[in-house]
C-alpha cells in the first residue's frame, strides 16, 4: 500500500456495524499497518445512524476521513448507503448491504423510503466498483441471520483482493481476526458466513 | 478491550486506554457519574483487580469522593463528561486549593460537535480558572501515557490534574503499546510485582487544618501558594517531554495539541509543529523559541481559542480563529480547506467531491425503544397538552414527534426547578416536570425540597427504570447492585419523596396507561406539589428481556392510526387496507416488539391482542 487506505462504514444500531469496524481495523493492524477507527455510536441504542471510519497505512495521523476521500464503503443499510455516498471518492469499492430498515418517520410518519432502483442508480452516479449483496439472507440460510456482518466482511475482503489496494492480505489473516472476536461456538458459523460473502461476489476459493 | 494478534500491541479506544493507565498507576479510588463520551472509563477500569469503582450520584459528588481518596493518602480518579465539570466545579475548585497528599486526577470529556450534549463548551478554560495543569492526548498511546504521567505531576506539584478528552480521542481506537515482561502485563495480583497494592492499609488521615480546613483565614494564605505552584508547574512545561518539537520547513510553524494535532499531520506533513500534551499552563519560552524559529506562526486546535489567546498575551503574533472555525469539530478535510481559503496551501490540494445528489432521504433520528416504559406517560402528556419541563436522560426522546411533549430540556436535574419558576412567576398553565430516577438521584432531589419548602403546584413525574439508561444502562442507587457488581441497598423513591414533605405520591407501573391518565387529571386539580413515579425497568436489561412476547394485529383493525401516536418502532403501516375506510391497517413488527402493550391499552377496537 503506497498510502492510507481509507473505509467507512454506515449502517443502523443493532446491526453489527461496531463488531465489523473492530475486526476492520485489527485486521489492518495483522498486516502490518498503522490502524485507527473513529466511530459515533451515543445515540445508536435508540435505533440512530451509526457511522465509523476505519483508516489503515504506513502512517496513520487522523482517526477521521475528510469528505470525498473514503476509498472503501461498506452499507448495511439502503438508506444509509445513500445518506453517506456524498462522502465517497468517485470510483470507490462499495459493498453495499441490501437490506432495509425502515425508521418511524416512515412507518408511521409516511415519509417516502428510498426503492432499490433508486439505490443502483446513484451508486453507479459514483463508482462502477460497487457490489450488493443480501447479507440477512445469505446468514439466515446458514442459521443466524445476525452474522450478516460477517457475510459483507467477506464479500469486502474479496474486493479489496481483487483490486490489489492491500496485497499482503490473506483471507486467513481476516478469519483469524473475526475468530478471535466472536464466542468460540459461534466461530464456525463465522467461517461459513464469511466464506458465503466471499462467494457472494464470485471468489469461491478454498479458505484454508 | 481488543486483543490483537500480537500480544504487545492492543488496539484500544482512548477511554480504555485511560482506564488502563490509570489502573498501572496504582489507582485505589476512581468515582464517576457516566456521561457520554466518558463512561467506557470507569466501566473498564472496574473490572481491573485490587481497585475500587463505583458510580456516584452525580460529578460533585464523584470528585468529592476521589478528593477524599486523595486526602488519605491513595491516588484517585474522577471522570465525567465535560458539562460533568460544571456540576464539579465547586468541589474541583477547592481541590486545587487544599492539593491533596496522592495523586488526583479530574478526567472531562469535551464533546466538539456536540454528538450527544447540550453544548460543546471547552474545559481547558476551567484548568486556567482554577490554577490547575491540563493534559491534553492525541490518540490512545498518549491517553496511557498520560493518565501515568497526570499522577506522577499531581504528586510532584501537590495539585490536581486535568486530563482533557475530546469525543474523537475517547472513541477513537488506536495502538496502545505495551512492555513485555512487565507487571505492567500482569492483570492478576502479584505479590513480587513492584506495583503497589492499591488497597494496602494507609497511613493515618492528615490532621493538617491549615491546609487541608479551608475557612478564609486559612484559605488566604493558600491561594498565594497556589499561584506560586502554577508558576513552577509552566517552568517544569518548558522541558515536559510531552511539549515537542517536530521540526521541519521554517516557513510554516503549527502549534497544536489534542486530536487537532492528527490533522495537522496529515494536512501539513512538511511543516514545524510544536505539539503541546500540557495546555495549561503553557511553555512560554518553548513557544517564543519555536515562534522565532518559523516565519509565519498558526495555531490549530478545536473550539476556544485558548493556546492562541496565550500565545498573543505573549506578545506573539500568531494566526487561529481567523482561519479554522470555532465552532464544532475539525477533521481533515476542515482543515485542508480552511487552510487553501487562506492561502496557506495551494488551492490544487483541494479535494473534489462526486457532487452526487441523493434526493430526500427518511430521517432516522433516536427514539424511545420499543418496550420503553416512557412511552406510556408521554403518549397520556400529549393526550392533555400539558406544558413539560423535562430533563436529562433517555426520556428527553419524549421531544419526538408524534409524542411531542417536551417543552424544555437544559440541564441534569434542571426541570422540576424550571416549572417551579415558571410558576412562581404566574405561568397560566399547569407545569409538569418530567426527570429519570438517576437523574432524579443526581440533581432532583434539592429541586424536588425546594418545590415542597416553597410550595408550588408542580407536578413532578420521576420515570423510574431502574437504570441509567441512555448511556448504556449503567447502576444507580435504585439499582439493587453497584458498578462492581456488588448487592447495594435499592433506595426506594417513593418512602423518600414522602419524606421530603410531598403530600400526593403515587407509584403507578409504567405500562399502565390509564392509570397515568386518572392520576394526572386528578393532579392537575391540585394547587400542591404532586409526584407521581412510573415504574418499570428498562425494557433492554437482560431481565426484561425475558419477558419480551410480541403482540398481534388483528382483523378488526380498521386503521384509525390512533396507535402510531405512541411513536413505537413496532408499529408499521401494512400494505393491507381496510375495506371501509380504504386506511392502512396496523401491522407489529415481531422482531422489535416487546408486549409492553401500550398500542393495544390506546386501541379503540381491542384490535390488539393482549399477551
Amino acid at each position: 500500500m503506497t498510502n492510507t487506505l481509507n473505509f467507512l462504514l454506515a449502517g443502523v444500531g443493532g446491526q453489527g456495524t461496531i463488531l465489523a469496524s473492530d475486526v476492520l481495523v485489527n485486521v489492518g493492524l495483522a498486516a502490518g499497518y498503522q490502524a485507527k477507527q473513529a466511530e459515533v455510536h451515543g445515540m445508536s441504542q435508540r435505533g440512530g445512524s451509526v457511522t465509523s471510519f476505519v483508516r489503515w497505512g504506513k502512517t496513520v495521523y487522523s482517526p477521521l476521513v475528510g469528505a470525498g476521500e473514503v476509498d472503501v464503503y461498506l452499507a448495511f443499510e439502503v438508506a444509509e448507503a445513500l445518506r453517506n455516498l456524498g462522502q465517497l471518492r468517485r470510483g470507490a469499492l462499495a459493498v453495499v448491504n441490501m437490506q432495509a430498515i425502515k425508521p418511524v418517520t416512515v412507518t408511521s410518519g409516511g415519509q417516502p423510503y428510498p426503492d432499490d432502483d433508486r439505490l443502483r442508480a446513484k451508486i453507479a452516479e459514483v463508482t462502477d466498483q460497487a457490489v450488493y449483496v443480501d447479507g440477512e439472507r445469505i446468514a439466515a440460510a446458514l442459521g443466524n441471520a445476525r452474522a450478516a456482518n460477517v457475510v459483507l466482511l467477506g464479500a469486502l475482503s474479496a474486493l479489496i483482493e481483487r483490486s490489489g489496494l492491500a496485497p499482503e492480505l490473506t483471507p486467513d489473516d481476516w478469519l483469524r481476526v473475526i475468530a478471535g472476536r466472536v464466542p468460540a461456538k459461534y466461530v464456525e458459523l463465522n467461517r461459513q458466513a464469511f466464506g458465503a460473502g466471499r462467494e457472494a461476489v464470485g471468489e469461491g476459493q478454498q479458505l484454508s | 478491550m481488543i486483543e490483537s494478534p500480537n500480544p504487545v500491541v492492543r488496539m484500544l479506544s482512548g477511554d480504555e486506554a485511560v482506564a488502563r493507565g490509570a489502573w498501572e498507576a496504582g489507582v485505589a479510588v476512581a468515582s464517576a457519574y457516566p456521561g457520554t463520551p466518558s463512561t467506557e472509563i470507569l466501566e473498564e477500569f472496574a473490572r481491573f483487580p485490587n481497585v475500587y469503582a463505583e458510580w456516584a450520584t452525580n460529578e460533585k459528588v464523584a470528585v468529592d469522593v476521589a478528593i477524599g481518596a486523595a486526602y488519605a493518602g491513595k491516588r484517585a480518579l474522577a471522570t465525567m463528561k465535560h458539562v460533568g465539570l460544571n456540576v464539579a466545579a465547586d468541589a474541583f475548585m477547592y481541590a486545587s486549593m487544599t492539593g491533596i497528599e496522592a495523586g488526583l486526577v479530574i478526567v472531562t470529556a469535551d464533546d466538539p460537535a456536540m454528538h450527544s450534549s447540550q453544548n460543546e463548551q471547552d474545559n481547558r478554560t476551567f484548568a486556567k480558572f482554577a490554577r490547575v495543569p491540563c493534559l491534553e492526548p492525541s490518540d490512545s498511546q498518549e491517553a496511557k501515557d498520560l493518565t501515568v504521567a497526570a499522577f506522577e505531576l499531581s504528586e510532584q506539584f501537590d495539585t490536581p490534574v486535568l486530563l482533557r478528552l475530546t469525543t474523537r480521542v475517547c472513541h477513537s481506537t488506536s495502538a496502545v503499546r505495551l512492555e513485555t515482561g512487565s507487571w505492567k502485563l500482569e492483570e492478576s495480583a502479584d505479590d513480587e510485582s513492584p506495583i503497589p497494592n492499591p488497597q494496602s492499609p494507609i497511613p493515618k488521615f492528615p490532621r493538617n487544618p491549615a491546609k487541608y480546613v479551608m475557612v478564609p483565614g486559612n484559605a488566604i494564605k493558600r491561594h498565594p501558594v497556589i499561584e506560586a505552584r502554577i508558576r513552577a508547574v509552566a517552568e517544569y512545561a518548558e522541558t515536559c517531554p510531552f511539549n515537542r518539537v517536530e521540526p521541519g520547513d521554517r516557513a510554516l510553524g503549527i502549534i497544536t495539541c489534542g486530536i487537532a494535532y492528527q490533522y495537522a499531520r496529515e494536512v501539513f506533513p512538511t511543516a514545524s509543529v510544536l505539539k503541546l500534551g500540557m495546555t495549561w499552563p503553557l511553555p512560554e519560552r518553548l513557544i517564543r523559541d519555536f515562534a522565532a524559529s518559523v516565519d509565519r506562526l498558526i495555531v490549530i486546535e478545536e473550539l476556544d481559542p485558548f493556546i492562541e489567546e496565550a500565545v498573543r498575551l505573549m506578545g506573539i503574533p500568531c494566526e487561529g480563529k481567523r482561519i479554522f472555525p470555532l465552532v464544532g469539530e475539525f477533521d481533515p478535510r476542515v482543515v485542508r480547506e480552511s487552510a487553501i481559503n487562506a492561502g496557506l496551501l495551494p488551492g490544487d490540494l483541494h479535494v473534489a467531491l462526486t457532487g452526487v445528489d441523493v434526493g430526500q432521504l427518511p430521517a432516522r433520528p433516536p427514539v424511545l425503544c420499543p418496550g420503553c416504559p416512557h412511552r406510556g406517560a408521554f403518549y397520556v402528556l400529549n393526550k392533555l397538552k400539558v406544558l413539560v419541563n423535562g430533563d436529562i436522560g433517555c426520556y428527553t426522546l419524549g421531544l419526538i414527534a408524534p409524542l411531542s411533549a417536551i417543552h424544555t430540556c437544559g440541564c441534569m436535574g434542571a426541570g422540576i426547578a424550571v416549572a417551579h419558576g415558571a410558576a412562581k412567576a404566574g405561568s397560566p398553565e399547569h407545569h409538569v416536570a418530567v426527570i429519570g430516577d438517576s437523574t432524579f438521584f443526581h440533581t432532583g432531589i434539592p429541586a424536588l425540597a425546594n418545590v415542597v419548602y416553597n410550595q408550588s403546584p408542580v407536578i413532578t413525574i420521576i420515570m423510574d427504570n431502574r437504570v441509567t439508561g441512555m448511556t448504556g444502562q449503567q447502576e444507580n442507587p435504585g439499582s439493587g447492585h453497584t458498578l462492581q457488581g456488588r448487592p447495594a441497598p435499592r433506595i426506594e423513591l417513593e418512602p423518600l419523596v414522602r419524606a421530603l414533605g410531598v403530600k400526593h405520591v403515587k407509584t403507578v407501573p409504567a405500562y399502565h396507561v390509564e392509570e397515568i391518565e386518572k392520576t394526572l387529571r386528578e393532579y392537575l386539580k391540585l394547587d400542591e406539589p404532586a409526584v407521581l413515579i412510573t415504574e418499570e425497568e428498562c425494557a433492554l436489561l437482560p431481565s426484561a428481556r425475558k419477558r419480551w412476547v410480541p403482540l398481534e394485529v388483528l382483523d378488526n383493525c380498521n386503521g384509525c392510526t390512533l396507535c402510531f401516536r405512541i411513536g413505537c418502532p413496532a408499529i408499521l403501516k401494512s400494505d393491507e387496507l381496510d375495506e371501509k375506510t380504504g386506511r392502512p391497517k396496523a401491522l407489529i413488527d415481531a422482531s422489535l416488539c416487546t408486549g409492553c402493550e401500550v398500542c393495544a391499552q390506546v386501541c379503540p377496537r381491542d384490535a390488539i391482542r393482549f399477551r
